[in-house]
């Protein structure tokens, strides 16, 4: 069951666990590019400034600087908003990190629709699909405050190149702090015989309230966080799609090339599975109360609710 | 560094890298040699005598760094590093092949002594910022050197890149400005007139010295200038350089930005590099 409560923004829980593993290990590196207020890493900045590099507002040169620490041995989290980090500097991200494979680590506040007052210009709706695309790339949003904070270290030691997403507002808890994380692994929340929802990030919350709905009124449901959505953790959506048949996937970001599509392209390749898709519907955002852009979107607990019960029909 | 190396000595290797990147790109039938003889100078220069290096042991942490902005005249760095000794010379055959280590543009996963994949334009100034960076904040000794085309300057992360040098004060990077006046579809000066780069480099901050690119005298003299020069500024050197030196049918004609020479060409252009055109 989901318990309500407030917690915290991830981009705090990013603020927090670079800060930490700036301390244990000197090549991690931070290279802001003039919102470390924003993205949490004036802490860094202030504490371990022989570790830290502020590039201006400059985020294609941003990560050809970090690549070129990372030739030397260095592990630098680049650190914008998404739709900096996922499009103004996605082909230097291409070339200079992904082609290489080198240890340059994307670490974006604002994902999604998390930055709803801002507008459109500063929603990162698309960043996760684009960076999806290309190879040698991992991408991950964590689903609260403590997850995030272990998917961080997790990307500190992964081999290669790693974009992570973050919430500019606070999200609930849904993990304790002991709670461990594995890039790829997907997470049961809840295994189910009906249904299963696969969500992640900032949606999980409300993904997780339409779960409880469901287990309400009778229905068994299986509840995935995918935080990884590339590499995806290909056993656990076959193995949902084997058990339940049918698969809701909830997300903040644009329904196309995101977690739906991934698990889509499962789905479709074991000629198996009905898998519908909760998101953003391919059209831009506004400033407008965070909640009101998700209901615009139908990333609602009752829309979720409504289409588990249209699929068991 | 190898100062017993004299420019007399230089300029004979220079030939040497001229002829034999003309082979390359004969044998391939692909490439581009307008822009990697109007590098092959500077980059002897750079190779044979000034760079720090080891190549028996490519990933020495301690060996000065090249990064080729302007990738696509890597015939000229293929050819440096082969006759430096990273790999056969049988290799340079291989160019633009199927499973070769010698990639159309560098790729540092590939080829020993390539310190970083480039070939998108703009992007190799940053790289070698951030390696010049490093060697900052670890208290190493080693320089950076890289090769920037004056047609790539139209990007605006090599301004990006420039601004971040000066900020941190990065006296060990040298950068090159190959200066050869055109780019892939004509004059700079018709495409996007690049100004004056030397003014340009002074007025964001580095200390900057112009030469004749092709006089090996003036290459010796500007990297001797820079040499142990710690005033906490980045180094340019803005090489006036002509593309296709050295061949007769190739100086100053834009077509030969990225055409492989015929049976007949590569024979007259050999004669023209050994003839001292």
């Amino acid at each position: 069951m989901f318990k309500e409560n407030k917690g915290l923004p991830t981009r705090d829980a990013y603020g927090e666990e670079i800060l930490a593993l700036g301390k244990e290990n000197p090549d991690i590196y931070v290279v802001d590019c003039d919102i470390g207020k924003s993205c949490k890493t004036l802490g860094f900045a202030a504490e371990l400034p022989n570790q830290h590099i502020n590039v201006g507002i400059a985020e294609q040169n941003a990560c050809g600087v970090a690549a070129g620490l990372a030739t030397c041995g260095k592990i630098p989290f680049v650190t914008t908003y998404a739709v900096f980090g996922s499009m103004r500097m996605s082909e230097q991200i291409r070339q200079e990190a992904c082609y290489p494979k080198l240890n340059v680590k994307i670490a974006c506040s604002h994902g999604g629709l998390t930055p709803a007052n801002d507008g459109a210009s500063h929603q990162g709706i698309e960043d996760m699909g684009i960076l999806r695309t290309i190879p040698n790339m991992t991408v991950i949003m964590g689903g609260d405050f403590y997850s995030t904070k272990k998917l961080v270290r997790a990307a500190a030691k992964w081999d290669g190149p790693v974009y992570l997403r973050f919430t500019r507002d606070a999200i609930p808890f849904i993990y304790d702090e002991n709670e461990e994380f594995e890039i790829g692994k997907a997470k049961l929340i809840k295994d189910g015989a009906d249904i299963t929802i696969i969500a992640n990030g900032d949606i999980l919350s409300v993904a997780y309230k339409a779960v409880d709905k469901l287990e309400e009124s009778g229905i068994s449901v299986r509840f995935l966080d995918m935080h990884t959505i590339k590499p995806i953790d290909v056993d656990a959506v076959k193995e949902s799609i084997e058990k339940t048949g049918n698969i809701i996937t909830v997300e903040d970001h644009n329904i196309i090339n995101g977690l739906g599509s991934a698990v889509c392209e499962i789905s479709a390749e074991m000629g198996k599975g009905i898998v519908k898709r909760v998101g953003i519907q391919d059209k831009f955002g506004e400033s407008a109360p965070y909640e009101r852009l998700l209901e615009k979107n139908g990333i609602t607990v009752e829309n979720i609710v409504e289409i588990a019960k249209n699929l068991l029909k | 560094m190898n100062s017993q190396i004299t420019v007399d000595e230089l300029k004979a290797q220079a030939k040497v890298v001229r002829k034999t990147l003309l082979d390359m790109i004969h044998t391939a039938q692909s490439g581009h040699p307008g822009g990697s003889l109007s590098a092959t100078d500077l980059m002897t220069a750079v190779y044979f005598r000034e760079m720090n290096l080891d190549p028996e042991n490519p990933k020495w942490d301690d060996r000065d760094r090249f990064v080729l902005s302007k990738g696509h005249v890597c015939p000229v760095l293929y050819t440096c590093l082969s006759l430096r000794g990273y790999f056969d010379t049988q290799v340079l055959k291989t160019l633009r092949k199927e499973g070769s280590i010698l990639q159309g543009h560098p790729d540092m996963k590939r080829c020993p002594g390539v310190d970083i994949s480039t070939g998108s334009l703009g992007q190799g100034l940053s790289t070698a910022v951030g390696m010049a960076l490093r060697a900052k904040r670890d208290n190493k000794s080693y320089r950076v050197f890289v090769l920037v085309g004056d047609g790539e300057s139209n990007e605006g992360q090599i301004w990006e890149a420039v601004q971040t040098a000066v900020k941190y004060e990065l006296d060990n990077l040298v950068i090159i400005v190959d200066n050869n006046g055109l780019q892939n579809d004509g004059c700079c000066c018709d495409i996007m007139p690049t100004g004056d780069l030397a003014k340009k480099f002074d007025a964001f901050g580095c200390e900057v010295q112009s030469i004749d690119g092709h006089k090996m005298e003036e290459i010796v003299e500007a990297l001797d200038n820079i040499r142990g020069k710690n005033n906490k500024k980045p180094h340019c050197i803005v090489a006036k350089t002509v593309k296709g030196k050295g061949v007769s049918f190739m100086e100053n004609v834009v077509a030969w930005h990225g055409m492989a020479p015929n049976d007949e060409q590569f024979e007259q252009a050999i004669k023209d590099v050994e003839g001292g055109f």
